[in-house]
């Protein structure tokens, strides 16, 4: 029997007006159109038979499409808890009052940094001024706000105003995510490498404002995987918890695989439903059963299942290997050394660009 | 933060959602990137979160006061309720 999603995440478009240099977009994609907005209102709805509970609308920049609206209100009737994923470009007051009034429950918008100059710097647009003012017209009209910052190495020793712009900025919830080196962020990696003792300090200043925030504001810090020794359990599973759609109606089981050697089923033509349960894509890395060793006989199988298996790929042409991540991988090395970027000066920076066709 | 009492009137975060599931039909409370599923006194508790105080929760459900108050601190800690 199929284990039951969550969570859909419906990749909108992949359009950004930003360049984020550690964007996880795919860098490249099939050539195909957008999925008209029947199609998705179609798997809204499939999504929600199927047991999916949470939609989080992202992209690239979910705004930039026109049919957002509908897509929120389908959300609202079949009851899934909706999450507006933005950079706050482009919207408006009067379009997020029609958001929430389409029944919208919750915003998560992104800063780059606690300041101008770095934010403007990895993004490569300043957006800085204009996300303060989307932050407060999300306040005042009531709305649910996580602010969701991309650590790196330019802005990890700033994690005390970052902390303190959230706190300001009135935000229930702070996700500060380290950078997962997959799409952009993986051309990007040395550039983007902290050293151990950034992480160090970032986490003693996290555990402490935790503490002090309870209640009022949820503190969350996703690991450095490359600096850890043990995988995270990527998704929850593959295609145990999650669901991504893409912006040209395909069904993946995480936003990175794209990566992968896989052929991944077609909304246009496929129901959510089937995609999940029949599709080879969806059941290739289920469950442990394709696990090699050393994580076969590994007594971490059922609690992480091996780690990251796009980063398995991307790392070691490997798809069934262990996550480099982990220190039992025969790989490790190759994380090791992807460490040592940080003592070295910063190379320039690749910032995002649209997918291009493959 | 002073601890919830007897008097306080807890509400439902505003990024909290009650529901009931469609499949199996237990009450879920939804927030942003998580969901729990609720037991039936949790549901119940959440449910009667509308503005009347702790003390009138526990009399409405005859449940022990100092269970409802442990239950509400707990999720108050967590951003679900607010008092």
């Amino acid at each position: 029997m199929s284990p039951r999603p969550y969570v859909l995440v419906a990749e909108l478009t992949y359009r950004c007006p930003l360049r984020c240099a550690y964007c996880s977009n795919p860098t490249r994609v099939d050539d195909r159109p957008a999925l008209p907005t029947a199609d998705w209102l179609r798997v809204l709805d499939e999504a929600a038979e199927l047991g999916v509970v949470q939609v989080h609308f992202t992209g690239g920049e979910p705004l930039l499409r026109d049919d957002l609206e509908p897509l929120v209100a389908r959300a609202a009737e079949l009851e899934l808890y909706s999450n507006l994923i933005t950079s706050g470009l482009p919207v408006t007051r009067d379009r997020l009052a029609g958001l929430k009034a389409a029944g919208l429950c919750a915003v998560q918008l992104s800063f780059q940094a606690a300041r101008v100059g770095p934010s403007a710097e990895i993004a490569g647009v300043d957006a800085f001024a204009r996300k303060l003012e989307v932050a407060a017209a999300v306040r005042a009209l009531d709305l649910p706000l996580t602010v969701n910052v991309v650590l790196h190495r330019g802005n990890l020793d700033e994690i005390e105003a970052i902390i303190a712009l959230a706190e300001q900025l009135g935000a229930e919830r702070l996700e500060l995510a380290n950078t997962q080196y997959l799409g952009w962020a993986y051309q990007n990696r040395a550039a983007l490498m902290p050293s151990a003792a950034q992480l160090d300090a970032a986490r003693a200043v996290v555990a402490e404002a935790r503490d002090r925030l309870r209640g009022r504001m949820e503190l969350l810090f996703v690991l450095p995987d490359y600096h850890g020794d043990r995988p995270r359990t990527c998704m929850g599973g593959w295609g145990e918890r999650y669901i991504v759609v893409t912006p040209d109606g395909r069904a993946l089981p995480c936003h990175a695989a794209h990566v992968l050697p896989l052929a991944f089923p077609d909304l246009r033509t496929q129901s959510l439903g089937s995609a999940w349960r029949d599709s080879e894509a969806f059941q290739k890395y289920r469950g442990t059963d394709y696990l090699a060793e050393p994580c076969r006989s590994c007594d971490r199988r059922e609690v992480d299942h091996g780690g990251c298996r796009c980063q398995a790929f991307l790392l070691t042409g490997e798809a069934t290997a262990a996550d480099p991540v982990c220190g039992l991988s025969p790989r490790h090395d190759l994380v090791i050394a992807a460490r040592a970027a940080a003592a070295e000066p910063a190379p320039p920076l690749t910032l995002r660009r649209l997918p291009v066709a493959r | 933060m002073p601890a919830v009492a007897a008097d306080s009137r807890p509400q439902l975060a505003r990024k909290a959602r009650l529901r009931t599931d469609r499949l199996t039909g237990e009450t879920l409370l939804l927030y942003p990137e998580h969901g729990l599923v609720l037991n039936d006194s949790a549901a119940a508790i959440l449910r009667l979160c509308d503005g009347r105080s702790a003390a009138d929760i526990a009399a409405e459900l005859g449940a022990p006061l100092a269970d409802i108050l442990e239950f509400l601190s707990v999720l108050r800690d967590r951003g679900l309720v607010q008092t």
